[in-house]
């Protein structure tokens, strides 16, 4: 089993998150993280799942997916030749002993404060999964109160695009 | 750089259109979208979008949310309403209609019961890629989500059982979301799609443009196959020693049986039908070795598990099909074609993977193939001849004093017309219907495969009799299944629907008591149904009684001597329905049989009887 980034370009219609979210779990597939939003065109959102699966059964489950008819194009992201990221809110015990080491260690993760209290800093972080695993596993001796992580957005390298939308988008749209 | 996980494929839109209807004349269709569009209702717009569409039939029940769409069905002057006694009736008569006809059956219900009602013939027809249109009414727009007097999410209760789905918003998108679910259902892989229509649109008003501008942008079946894997396949064809044609649903739904005939006798190849394509290839045809899987024939299964190079064409690798996967055909290289990219591969790697329409595909390779000769099939057709010679479909009379279920089957299928179309329910009397009756062209026989829903014959033969009025249509069912929708029986009696309905009736779960009698130690757990006479009980139900009381004509028979005269008698009344109940005995058996999980390899000719397969390992 290995972790797979699918780029998922979707007509942005009612109910196609379920659509897709429902032929993971009908099919037998684990989302280990899920993120969608809009893209440059307003008709067309951009679905990023992270999968822990086999070949064979990634080769099934983007069969399966393309043949929603609100799917416009699969794309597999490679680590390699792509970027992604998450994005980490993290709230962790800092009182006035401990507060400096807590801020270098931030630093050194260019992570920014986004919250202060006398007892707790939060901080912002991006970065792709390794660094926000080991920026979590720094603040751990000192105390983590709360964290909420985002699904990893991915984007190819280079100056290509992963489609050239205009095919897929009715001029109504 | 970014890996296409799959290229976007090229492809008309339109793969396929609506074949001719056969019969009434279509209104002159508006030219364009006229300047001023008519403003209509939804509900007017649901019919005259039917209309357009060149629907002469609709299956349903109304209700409460669909309501306004009956008040201007009554004024069509095209299409007609059949009204079914049970919303299930509505969606398996919609399968038959399609099935018989090659054309999208359309079938109507409202929300809530009658929307849910239609689940089990939409998971039917989506396991089958059979082409139907179901409208559902929905309660008000605003009521959604309330849980408002007979609501249901159908279009989340549906989504994965069916091809695409829809839940209007508004009036205006009536005749595309219309256009749009048949132009989804019938063409690529074709299956069944939902409409879901609340009942404020169907009471309000919107202008009414057609045709309409569809948009499914992300629609794009592939139908032409790739030259370069035509031409791989059919040099493998050439090589082949032992080559097979393994021939499914996809050859029927494609209209490629007389491609199929052209390639099969120029390759000189076997061909196999499964259970959906039974009569693709006529079973008269001297290359036809009968059916594969659980329930096949010893040379079909054999031909397979032993074969060089299997020729997959429309067919999906089943477990029925295969049996345990791992031991299915080891040294088979296989060539599959399928319209539907995700089929394949998915059971079974395919070394030649070409993906498009089967009739285009077929007569490709045909085209590709060149004059090679047969020869080298001789000694691949002496083993296979010689298992047909001494392991051909049969069956024993079982000494109980009652009839021969497989010899009633195969008399049905030998004393009925010319045309005859046949629908089957599930269990064994649907298995026998495939092995005991000649099926020699495509879309006869017409059954419930992937699902395995008891209940299909009766509104199956319903829907495929209005579809195909010039046709008999004879329903093989069983005692069990024909419990589950006889009912329908009244809707084609009271609107002139005739069809036949031979209840092979065995007093019992025929097939589940099979099993229980092979590996439950004869243990009969809630397996008699009691529709036999005995001294302890009457018949209940009375199929003879039930017949006459639904408004058909209800014969029986007992004897052997007296079967042939009464299928004479059914086959000779053309103005009502008939039910004919045919008392046959509980234990006889269907064989051959792969036993479920194991190995192909494990095939039983009859009970404790394994073929004896004297060639192994020498061809």
């Amino acid at each position: 089993m290995t972790t797979h980034t699918l780029s998922v370009l979707v007509e942005n219609k009612p109910g196609v998150l379920a659509r897709v979210a429902a032929l993971f779990s009908r099919r037998g597939f684990n989302i280990d993280s899920l993120a969608v939003g809009e893209t440059e065109h307003p008709g067309v959102s951009r679905i990023t799942i992270v999968v822990d699966v086999e070949a064979g059964s990634l080769e099934q489950v983007t069969k399966q997916l393309n043949k929603l008819i609100h799917v416009l194009k699969i794309v597999e992201l490679e680590a390699g030749s792509s970027v992604q990221r998450e994005l980490l809110l993290v709230k962790v015990r800092a009182d006035a002993a401990t507060r400096g080491q807590v801020i270098a260690a931030a630093e050194l993760f260019k992570a920014r404060s986004v919250d202060v209290t006398p007892d707790t800093v939060t901080f912002e972080v991006t970065g792709n999964s390794d660094k926000i695993e080991a920026f979590l596993e720094v603040l751990e001796p000192f105390g983590i109160k709360e964290l909420v992580q985002s699904g990893t957005v991915a984007l190819g390298r280079g100056a290509k695009s992963m489609a050239s939308l205009s095919r897929y988008v009715s001029p109504n749209q | 750089m970014s890996t296409p996980v799959k290229a976007p494929k090229p492809g008309p839109q339109a793969a396929k259109a609506q074949p001719a209807r056969p019969k009434a004349p279509r209104p002159a269709p508006p030219i364009g979208a006229p300047a001023a569009a008519p403003v209509l209702t939804g509900a007017q717009a649901v019919v005259r979008a039917l209309e357009e569409l060149e629907v002469d039939t609709v299956f349903g029940i109304p209700g409460g949310a669909i309501l306004p769409a009956y008040d201007p069905l009554l004024d069509s002057q095209q299409v007609r309403h059949i009204l079914v006694r049970h919303e299930q009736g509505a969606g398996h008569a919609a399968q038959g209609y399609a099935l018989a006809t090659g054309r999208v059956g359309v079938c109507m219900a409202t929300s809530g019961p009658g929307a849910t009602n239609l689940v089990t013939p939409l998971a039917d027809a989506h396991m089958d890629s059979v082409p139907i249109v179901a409208i559902t009414g929905q309660v008000a727009s605003t009521a959604i989500g309330t849980d408002a007097f007979q609501e249901a999410d159908i279009v989340g209760i549906t989504m994965p059982i069916t091809k695409h789905s829809y839940l209007v918003t508004t009036g205006e998108e009536i005749p595309r979301v219309l256009a749009e679910a048949f132009h989804v259902a019938s063409t690529g892989r074709p299956g069944p799609v939902l409409v879901d229509i609340p009942k404020d649109i169907l009471s309000g008003t919107a202008p009414f443009v057609w045709p309409p501008k569809m948009d499914l942008p992300g629609y794009r079946p592939t139908t032409q196959p790739h030259g370069k894997q035509i031409r791989e396949a059919a040099s493998l064809i050439a090589e082949a020693r032992r080559p097979v044609l393994y021939v499914g649903g996809g050859v029927v739904k494609s209209g490629a049986h007389a491609e199929l005939r052209e390639l099969a006798e120029l390759t000189g190849a076997p061909v196999i039908t499964t259970l959906m394509a039974r009569g693709a290839f006529p079973d008269s045809h001297p290359q036809h070795l009968g059916m594969p899987g659980m329930h096949g024939t010893v040379p079909a299964v054999h031909a397979l598990q032993k074969s060089d190079l299997i020729v997959a064409l429309g067919a999906r690798f089943d477990d029925r099909v295969t049996g345990k996967l791992d031991t299915f055909a080891p040294e088979a290289k296989i060539v599959h074609v399928d319209i539907d990219p995700a089929e394949i591969g998915k059971n079974r790697e395919a070394d030649v993977p070409i993906v498009g329409d089967c009739k285009a595909a077929i007569a490709a390779m045909t085209e590709a193939y060149g004059d090679v000769g047969k020869e080298r099939l001789k000694p691949w057709w002496e083993t296979l001849d010689d298992l047909r010679g001494r392991y051909p479909l049969g069956y024993t009379d079982i000494d109980d004093g009652l009839l021969t279920p497989q010899w009633v089957i195969q008399r049905l299928g030998e004393l009925a017309p010319e045309g005859t179309i046949w629908t089957a329910g599930v269990g064994q009397h649907q298995m026998w219907a495939s092995q005991f009756i000649n099926y020699e062209t495509p879309g006869t026989f017409l059954n419930s495969g992937g699902l395995g829903t008891m209940g299909f014959a009766v509104p199956a033969a319903m829907g495929a009799k209005m579809g195909r009025m010039d046709r008999p249509v004879w329903a093989v069912d069983g005692d069990g299944c024909f419990q589950m929708t006889n009912q329908e029986l009244a809707t084609c009696a009271i609107e002139g629907i005739p069809i036949k309905v031979a209840v092979i009736n065995n007093g019992n779960l025929g097939m589940v008591r099979q099993w229980q009698t092979l590996f439950y130690e004869q243990r009969y757990s809630n397996t008699n149904l009691s529709t036999h006479h005995s001294e302890a009980s009457p018949r209940v139900p009375d199929f003879v009684k039930l017949a006459e009381a639904l408004g058909c004509v209800g014969l029986r028979a007992e004897t052997p001597e007296e079967v042939d005269a009464i299928i004479a008698q059914a086959n000779a009344i053309n103005d009502r329905p008939v039910v004919v109940d045919f008392t046959v005995g509980p234990d006889a058996m269907v064989w051959p049989m792969v036993p479920a999980g194991v190995s192909n390899d494990e095939i039983l000719y009859a009970r404790d009887v394994r073929p004896n397969f004297e060639d192994e390992g020498q061809i």
